[in-house]
């Protein structure tokens, strides 16, 4: 479980609320720093909401509450003093379905939130599109055509675009909310490849339907159900001998 | 991981942000402010003639601006003749239009219909008024001659209560079937088919599944076209005579409140007058509210559980 | 929801169609079909008229002299000031309409959690059914005589702003709900403020939206003449201050119509038939941005 690498992201009794009805209650977690980390269960878990409360994503949704506290390297995004915009710029997100902005270039896109955040340098900002195209596996295919809108590349070519954007204000946390259900095996494949050298640079936080994918891509496995972390753990353990019979259930397919 | 990208203060996001949503709010608040100074600011500068006349300026008819008498009923009357007389003629016609649109006609005479129909409410007031004058009135006077004296009502001069409702009624055409049309739209399929699959005709299926299951959205569009012919004001001045009387006939000139505004404003010398012509418009800015509020009531009241 | 239809029919029991019901079925393909026709019939007539008496009188001069050049003994004069009033007020309206109506409808899609919201968006159904004499009327009370500017150009140009809001809010609103939300969260989840997100990337992604909606809505309002009746009143001669009385296109229609002379109606037509044709254009570039996706 890589229990040498320092904690990067920690929970502490973290419940999210719509309204008066709770989605997700006490959850006490931690993620280690260059590590991928699962989140699976079955649709309507919590596991989507629990992912969107970590970089405050959730407080586009009326009347959604947080409570508990999420520790970025041991301060809580929460905290009164803290913007929400600085804990996004430090945890990226890529979402579900490929959502490049359609009025920019792919190039654009890459840089659409440094050159929002004032960056200005030409050469500061080639050099990071090549890096996060690099970053994202995308490089060799788009060098030639970077000016081209982003929404001329393909399903999975567009998710790896979103991931490069993401990539490009180097976050410390990447989320990573079901990337690859809305694509083809070829395309899955080759961000699951990407996952593994991403980890080099960032830790990434995936919610997967695809329990395969789980055991494939990370290194611990966390398992909700019906709001609750029933189980957390290293992936192998969790998989081959868990703890909670639900889990063991789940995990065997006998519901979800 | 050392931090590359420009990182402004803390917080500093959160203050342009705050500065943004408040020039946002301020902008809206325009929009909120608007509505309630209309009704404040055309009270004020027309209640000195609720003060002369009372209850007489709404519930009496004597207008008479040479004499100081600013009653204004037979133009509260006058609107609402010219806009039920319009809706008469217009609501079955452009249901047809409507119908036809989404219902009968196939695509390549569908699309043309429906813009040829948009277009026709592009056309300014000003510009239906002037063919009123010079083309409406005199192809219908030989008509208008004809039904005068066969009912033995006195002669008609072209323009009057008859010209205005025939040329309101071209006017909100467009806008009562552009409704209807993308209300009936908005049926949903399994309710045609569910009619279609029992044996219905087509015209049955349209009576009984398309029109009842739209029929709050139709009766909405046709109270919105009733608030637009209340509050149309060129076309008509033009074409009803301004007469500040009640009507004789279906065929003798009157005034609406809007046309006795439009045409008596640039006259109006004394402040009683001037203040006169405003509560006029403040009594059509209540009748306008009414209707609006009239259309989403029904609309909300009416309309099928499950309808978008 | 499929037995509502089929409650409602009682006549699908017999195995084949009668004579009477197939009738009907013609009859009301037949009404329907004439109902259209009647319709279209003074479209028709309306656009030949225009087309026919406009043209004939309508020469360079239209365009190169005022209605004050109009005369009793057969100079035909033109519309110049009233082409350049529109122009002017139009430009007033379109600040005004622009600023307040997108930011409104900014508000009414990007802030939709606060409290105003529902006020603002009742009082936006407000104006949209409100008369535009009513409009012109508010401004005469407030502008031109509360605070004593006047009739002008700037009090016309205010009215038609006024008009304008509540549609440019509509349409606005319209585009910017279909702005996948998903690039808000993209967005933000770069770590962008939100006034960024919507400025940079939300009325972007809607601009040709936008544009579309704002064009209509000045074709919309450049047909209104009874608001500036009370607010610009009307110049028969060219000026170019916005401070002073100023005649509209629509308004030098109404004006001349009711004049006394043959070479004024004939203006008439002519103004109706550019205020028309200028409106027909603009709807046309409009649908040409909307398709330029």
């Amino acid at each position: 479980m890589n229990t040498d690498r320092p904690i990067r992201l920690q929970t502490e009794n973290v419940g999210v609320f719509y309204g008066s009805k709770d989605a997700v209650r006490n959850v006490n977690v931690s993620f280690r720093s260059n590590t991928v980390n699962a989140l699976i269960g079955p649709s309507g878990c919590g596991k989507t909401t629990f992912l969107r409360a970590i970089n405050r994503m959730h407080e586009l949704t009326p009347n959604t509450r947080v409570t508990g506290k999420i520790m970025l390297d041991g301060q809580d995004v929460y905290g009164s003093d803290v913007d929400p915009v600085d804990v996004r710029r430090r945890i990226g997100m890529v979402f579900q379905k490929p959502n490049p902005f359609p009025t920019m270039s792919i190039y654009d896109n890459v840089v659409a939130g440094l050159r929002l955040a004032g960056e200005k340098s030409k050469v500061k900002l080639d050099e990071t599109v090549e890096r996060s195209l690099r970053g994202a596996a995308l490089w060799d295919e788009v060098k030639d055509r970077l000016k081209a809108v982003g929404s001329s590349l393909s399903g999975g070519q567009q998710q790896r675009l979103c991931i490069a954007r993401a990539l490009a204000v180097e976050p410390e946390i990447l989320l990573m909310d079901e990337p690859t259900s809305a694509l083809d095996p070829q395309s899955t494949q080759r961000i699951e490849d990407l996952m593994e050298s991403l980890k080099q640079q960032t830790t990434i936080i995936i919610v997967t339907h695809n329990m395969q994918q789980a055991s494939r891509v990370s290194d611990t496995t966390s398992f909700f159900l019906i709001g609750d972390l029933v189980e957390h753990g290293a992936t192998e353990a969790v998989f081959q001998t868990p703890k909670d019979e639900r889990t063991e259930a789940y995990i065997t397919g006998r519901f979800g | 991981m050392k931090a590359t990208i420009p990182q402004p203060r803390r917080g500093s996001g959160s203050r342009a942000d705050a500065r943004f949503q408040a020039v946002i709010v301020a902008l809206a608040s325009i929009v909120l402010v608007t509505a309630l100074a209309y009704s404040v600011v055309l009270l004020l500068n027309g209640a000195s003639a609720f003060g002369r006349e009372g209850l007489g300026f709404v519930f009496g008819s004597n207008w008479d601006p040479a004499n100081g008498h600013f009653q204004a009923f037979p133009f509260i009357a006058g609107t609402f003749f010219t806009a039920i007389g319009a809706l008469v003629i217009a609501v079955p016609l452009a249901l047809a239009a409507s119908l036809f649109i989404a219902e009968y006609a196939p695509d390549w005479l569908a699309n043309p219909v429906a813009y040829l129909i948009e277009l026709l409410a592009a056309i300014p007031s000003v510009v239906y008024g002037l063919w009123g004058i010079f083309v409406l009135i005199p192809a219908t006077l030989p008509f208008q001659k004809w039904l005068a004296s066969s009912l033995g009502w006195s002669a008609p001069i072209g323009p009057g209560l008859f010209s205005a409702m025939l040329l309101l009624a071209v006017m909100i055409i467009p806008f009562i079937a552009a409704i209807s049309r993308d209300v009936i739209k908005l049926v949903p399929n399994d309710q045609r088919e569910a009619a279609f699959a029992l044996g219905a005709t087509k015209w049955e299926v349209i009576r009984y599944a398309v029109l009842p299951y739209a029929r709050a959205g139709i009766l909405g569009g046709v109270i919105l076209g009733l608030g637009r012919a209340i509050g149309e004001t060129l076309a008509v001045t033009m074409v009803i005579g301004n007469a500040n009387r009640f009507p004789q006939n279906l065929l003798s000139p009157t005034a609406t409140m809007s046309s006795i505004i439009a045409s008596n404003f640039g006259e109006a010398s004394s402040p009683e007058f001037v203040s006169s012509l405003i509560g006029i418009g403040f009594v059509l800015l209540v009748v306008a509210l009414v209707v609006n509020f009239l259309a989403r009531i029904v609309i909300a009241r009416l309309t099928p559980q499950g309808t978008v | 929801m499929v037995t509502r239809a089929s409650q409602n029919i009682q006549v699908g029991i017999s195995k084949t169609l009668s004579p009477a019901r197939r009738a009907q079925n013609a009859l009301a393909m037949v009404l329907v079909a004439l109902g259209t026709l009647l319709v279209l019939v003074p479209l028709f007539l309306i656009l030949k008229d225009l087309f026919v008496k406009g043209f004939s009188s309508l020469n360079l001069q239209f365009f190169t002299q005022s209605q004050s050049e109009i005369t009793f003994l057969g100079s035909a004069g033109g519309f110049l000031n009233a082409i350049v009033g529109s122009v002017m007020m139009l430009a007033v309206a379109l600040v005004i309409g622009v600023i307040i109506g997108i930011g409104t409808a900014i508000f009414l899609t990007e802030y939709r959690e606060h409290r105003l919201v529902p006020s603002v968006r009742l009082m936006g159904d407000v104006l949209t059914g409100m008369p535009a004499i009513v409009v012109g009327l508010v401004i005469y009370g407030l502008v031109v005589r509360g605070l004593g500017f006047g009739y002008s150009g700037i009090a016309g140009g205010l009215s038609l702003g006024l008009i304008m809001i509540p549609v440019i809010v509509r349409a606005t609103e319209e585009v910017l709900k279909l702005v996948p939300q998903t690039l808000r969260e993209a967005g933000l989840a770069l770590g962008l403020p939100r006034w960024k997100v919507i400025m940079n990337i939300v009325l972007p992604t809607a601009r040709s939206g936008i544009i579309t909606g704002v064009i209509l809505a000045v074709a919309r309002v450049s047909g209104e003449a009874a608001p500036l009746i009370f607010t610009a009143f009307g110049n028969s001669f060219l000026t170019w201050d916005p401070t002073q009385k100023m005649s509209g296109l629509p308004l030098a229609v109404y004006r001349s119509a009711f004049e006394p002379s043959e070479a004024a109606v004939a203006r008439a037509w002519s103004g109706a038939l550019v205020l028309v044709l200028a409106i027909l254009v603009a709807s046309l570039v409009a649908r040409f941005a909307a398709r330029k996706r």
